[in-house]
């Protein structure tokens, strides 16, 4: 059994292409160009660029959740790219994901339990309430959420906690894969150490592999062994943590870098020229 | 230890009965427009309901000896007829009364019919998208190329006149309101996250449109039928005004606002209460459903 | 006793929803001429707050309970309207958090930029034209002449912000609210509007008060800072007595919390709930609920 988890080659996403009445179509605009990205089982790789530079589609490429132009996506082995939506359906069980806005994905009209025990219903990991019930106590239990959360409506609860529900819900399937999104892109410091703990501890105990997203270069270093440099759609730089920050390979991965404020005091950092760029094509 | 247990999970059960209905109906009755303009209805459909037995007299029943009667407190009144009587000497309170009735079923029925067709096509343009968004869309925009009133008359001529016909031409005119805000309101709600989060579980299409979408779209919809319903009693009391709605004995506001017209400077309470009347049901509707778009919504928010 | 420029003393609030929920605490604080003070907190610590009361702009939710806010020696929350509007928009100016809003879409930048020249200093067109140009250039935008013809959704966010600090240093301020003005920008962009800022700052001679979540921001741009902790004044002084040797022990659990890309080892340190629960007794408030 290989240990590549995920492997995809050559991810291409294009938006808004559309063929049109009478042949006029419109080509759409292409938002990553040839992606290759490799995620092995238990390893936690960092996706990390600034705005525009693909991160977020390429998650979602690899859930399946936006349609791919080009190139092959394989989990565990077997080619998912053309699968169709119902082919795709027992396999989402295995590869879950974990918003930014805790608010914005937590359906505002149902209350916890329900959140969390659909899901485990839906899989047939659970085939009576109390067992359901059990198995949702357990994970909330293990998110360090007392069991009245299960009464409650999104609304109700703190960001933090919330996102901790969305964590909770993620896991409870027990995947093989979680795509964090953003995950503590709007958190406060101390709530954002402790997400990251509480994940780091997760896919530990779980053996997850997980894709994180962020713009954040430190919380990266935090928390991933690999990690993947984006811009402008491409893969600019890629491999360990260690070797990347240590001694980057790239101009654009050296400006990231530089462009980070440390909490120390470097009177030259303001007005030091920064890395050159070639200019984007 | 056991004994905790036990307290736990009583604790928890009787924690079960805050549900989640109970969350939503709460913060409905905090709202004042809701609480008074649904009373208001609530009253009125008991009226309706009920109005042969608290109406004073027979609405059709004419006495020609007591036609024209003024309503109680002015001189020449006649004891017994609270609002006067009209020309044909039949009691204007009892016909306002059992005017209720037809004024409701008008509004209940043709605005869940229009909500219900409207709703199915504007979820099915807003989820499914593509093709079947561009049919139910052009499909729309045509149906509201037509003038809503000459299809009304045309209905009621061709259908003949009477309440069926009253409620059809509403619906199928007004339908197309509840598709469009049914349409962008789901095309909303499916560009959030909890949507993308329920594909990533894997649930089916239906399943997603059906238990996640629509409870969001709910407070919309029901805002907009509330609305509707009042739209619904105007409409009727404008078709029974120009006489294509049901026959002038049958008691409804807009036939006695317009036989009230003709007398209204010899006999102006024949006029004047149906009116009041009519102001006060559409107002209630209206209050009702801008209250209720209030309470539901800001759920969110909150 | 000579006066500081800005001074802050002993300003309370509470919010008129919940008068129990104190938003400021008895917060005071001083700014000098040309000096660059960081406001810094976690969400909900009162930062936000303390710059709209600085602009005048608090929200009717929130009600001011005592103390002043004292600008060239005079209280701004004693002033009478036409005062207070004739300070606003020219000696206190605001650098705001999001670019993509606070530009108006429907407007082309020059309409946007000029309007202030035109109006409180009385210029004509084409000598609004000419100044809103220079103003563009010292900021910095390769291509003025375009940038003023364009509407804000044509312009990168990095582009947008430039403009709303060439706005905000158009009229020579003498104080500067710029509030979270890189949290929305990419990283890469971050520095070159804080080198921006750093440099109209100096060439103007202007104060500014710097409301910020980050740290590390406070650290390169900010001469002293404020630490503020559900609307009380945890700790200030300058900014590298605080970083290198904080007193309190949220301030430095707080520059323990934030990850480092150059400190892989170092583990990822929550603030402990024994500081937060030190803080909540120095407060003098209740447990947080669940």
């Amino acid at each position: 059994m290989s240990d590549l988890l995920f492997e995809a080659k050559g991810i291409e996403v294009t938006y808004g292409a559309s063929k049109g009445l009478f042949g006029r179509g419109r080509t759409g605009v292409r938002v990553l160009h040839g992606v290759d990205v490799s995620i092995r089982r238990g390893e936690t790789v960092g996706i990390v660029g600034e705005s525009g530079s693909g991160k977020t589609t390429l998650g979602r490429a690899l859930l399946k959740l936006v349609p791919v132009s080009a190139g092959t996506i394989r989990f565990n082995g077997q080619d998912i790219t053309a699968l169709s939506p119902e082919a795709m359906r027992p396999l989402r069980r295995r590869m879950q994901m974990i918003f930014q806005d805790p608010m914005a994905s937590l359906n505002p009209r149902h209350t916890i339990r329900r959140i969390l025990t659909e899901p485990l219903f839906l899989h047939g990991l659970a085939s009576v309430r109390r067992d359901a019930e059990r198995q949702v106590r357990a994970i909330l239990d293990r998110v360090s959420l007392p069991a009245v959360m299960l009464e409650r409506a999104p609304h109700e609860l703190s960001g933090g906690q919330r996102q901790r529900i969305g964590i909770a819900r993620a896991v409870l399937m027990k995947p093989d894969f979680v795509l964090a999104d953003e995950v503590v892109s709007g958190l406060d410091v101390s709530t954002q150490a402790q997400v990251l703990n509480l994940l780091k501890e997760l896919s530990q105990e779980m053996g997850l592999a997980m894709a994180f997203i962020s713009h954040d270069l430190s919380v990266i270093r935090a928390i991933c062994d690999r990690v993947t440099v984006m811009r402008f759609g491409e893969v600019v730089e890629e491999g360990r943590c260690g070797p990347v920050f240590d001694a980057p390979k790239t101009p654009y991965t050296r400006l990231l870098l530089d462009a980070i404020p440390l909490p120390e005091i470097d009177d030259g950092w303001l007005t030091r020229p920064p890395p050159v760029l070639e200019p984007a094509a | 230890m056991g004994d905790l247990t036990k307290t736990a999970t009583t604790m928890d059960t009787a924690f079960r009965f805050r549900s989640l209905p109970m969350k939503t109906i709460k913060p409905l009755l905090r709202e004042p427009r809701v609480v008074i303009a649904g009373g208001f209805l609530l009253i009125l459909l008991l009226i309706a309901l009920f109005a042969p037995y608290i109406a004073p007299k027979d609405p059709l029943e004419q006495d020609l000896m007591l036609g024209n009667m003024p309503p109680a407190n002015y001189p020449g009144a006649e004891p017994g007829y609270y609002l006067g009587t009209d020309d044909l000497g039949r009691d204007v309170l009892s016909r306002v009364l059992y005017g209720s009735r037809i004024a409701l079923t008008v509004a209940f029925v043709a605005a869940s019919l229009s909500a219900i067709i409207g709703t199915l096509l504007g979820l099915a343009a807003g989820w499914y998208g593509r093709w079947a968004d561009r049919v139910i869309s052009r499909l729309v925009d045509i149906w509201m190329a037509f003038p809503p009133v000459l299809l009304s008359v045309l209905l009621v001529a061709v259908m003949g006149s009477g309440l069926h016909s009253v409620i059809a031409a509403i619906v199928i005119i007004d339908w197309t309101r509840f598709c469009r805000v049914v349409r962008a309101e789901t095309m909303a709600q499916a560009r959030l996250d909890y949507v993308m989060a329920a594909q990533t579980i894997g649930f089916s299409r239906s399943h997603i449109l059906w238990r996640e979408i629509l409870p969001n779209v709910a407070p919309v919809l029901i805002a907009l039928v509330s609305l509707e319903m009042g739209i619904a009693v105007i409409v009727e009391a404008i078709l029974s005004f120009v006489g294509l709605s049901l026959s002038s004995d049958i008691p409804t506001w807009g036939g006695m606002i317009a036989q009230g017209r003709q007398m209204v400077h010899h006999g102006w309470w024949v006029f004047v209460f149906p009116l009041l009347a009519l102001f006060a049901t559409v107002l209630a509707f209206n209050q009702l459903g801008n209250g209720l778009r209030t309470a539901l919504d800001p759920v969110m928010r909150r | 006793m000579t006066q500081s420029f800005v001074a802050i003393q002993g300003l309370s609030a509470i919010s008129t929803r919940d008068a129990s929920a104190p938003v400021l605490r008895d917060v005071s604080l001083t700014l000098e001429k040309g000096e660059v003070r960081g406001l810094v907190g976690e969400s909900g610590a009162g930062k936000s707050t303390i710059a709209k009361a600085l602009l005048g702009i608090l929200p009717s939710t929130v009600k001011i309970t005592g103390g002043f806010i004292r600008f060239e020696g005079r209280d701004l929350l004693a002033m009478p309207r036409r005062e207070l509007a004739d300070i606003m928009g020219r000696d206190i100016t605001l650098i705001p958090q999001d670019p993509q809003t606070a530009l108006n879409p429907a407007r082309r930048i020059e309409a946007q930029l000029t309007d202030g020249l035109r109006l409180r200093l009385g210029m004509g067109k084409t000598d609004a034209h000419q100044r809103a140009l220079q103003l563009l250039d010292e900021v910095q935008i390769r291509d003025p002449k375009r940038v003023l013809n364009a509407y804000p959704h044509e312009l990168s966010g990095g582009m947008r912000q430039r403009i709303l600090i060439a706005s905000a240093f158009a009229l020579n301020p003498k104080l500067v609210v710029a509030d979270e003005p890189t949290t929305a920008l990419d990283v890469t962009v971050q520095k070159e509007i804080l080198r921006l800022i750093r440099r109209m700052q100096e060439a103007h001679g202007t104060a500014v008060i710097f409301v910020t979540h980050d740290l590390g921001v406070v650290a390169k741009i900010c001469d002293s800072v404020t630490l503020l902790y559900a609307g009380k004044v945890i700790e200030d002084g300058k900014t590298p007595d605080l970083l290198m040797a904080p007193k309190h022990a949220y301030t430095s659990a707080l520059i323990a919390a934030g990850p480092r890309y150059d400190r892989p080892d170092a583990g990822l340190e929550p603030v402990p709930e024994a500081v937060f629960r030190q803080l909540r007794a120095e407060i003098g408030i209740a447990e947080r609920r669940v």
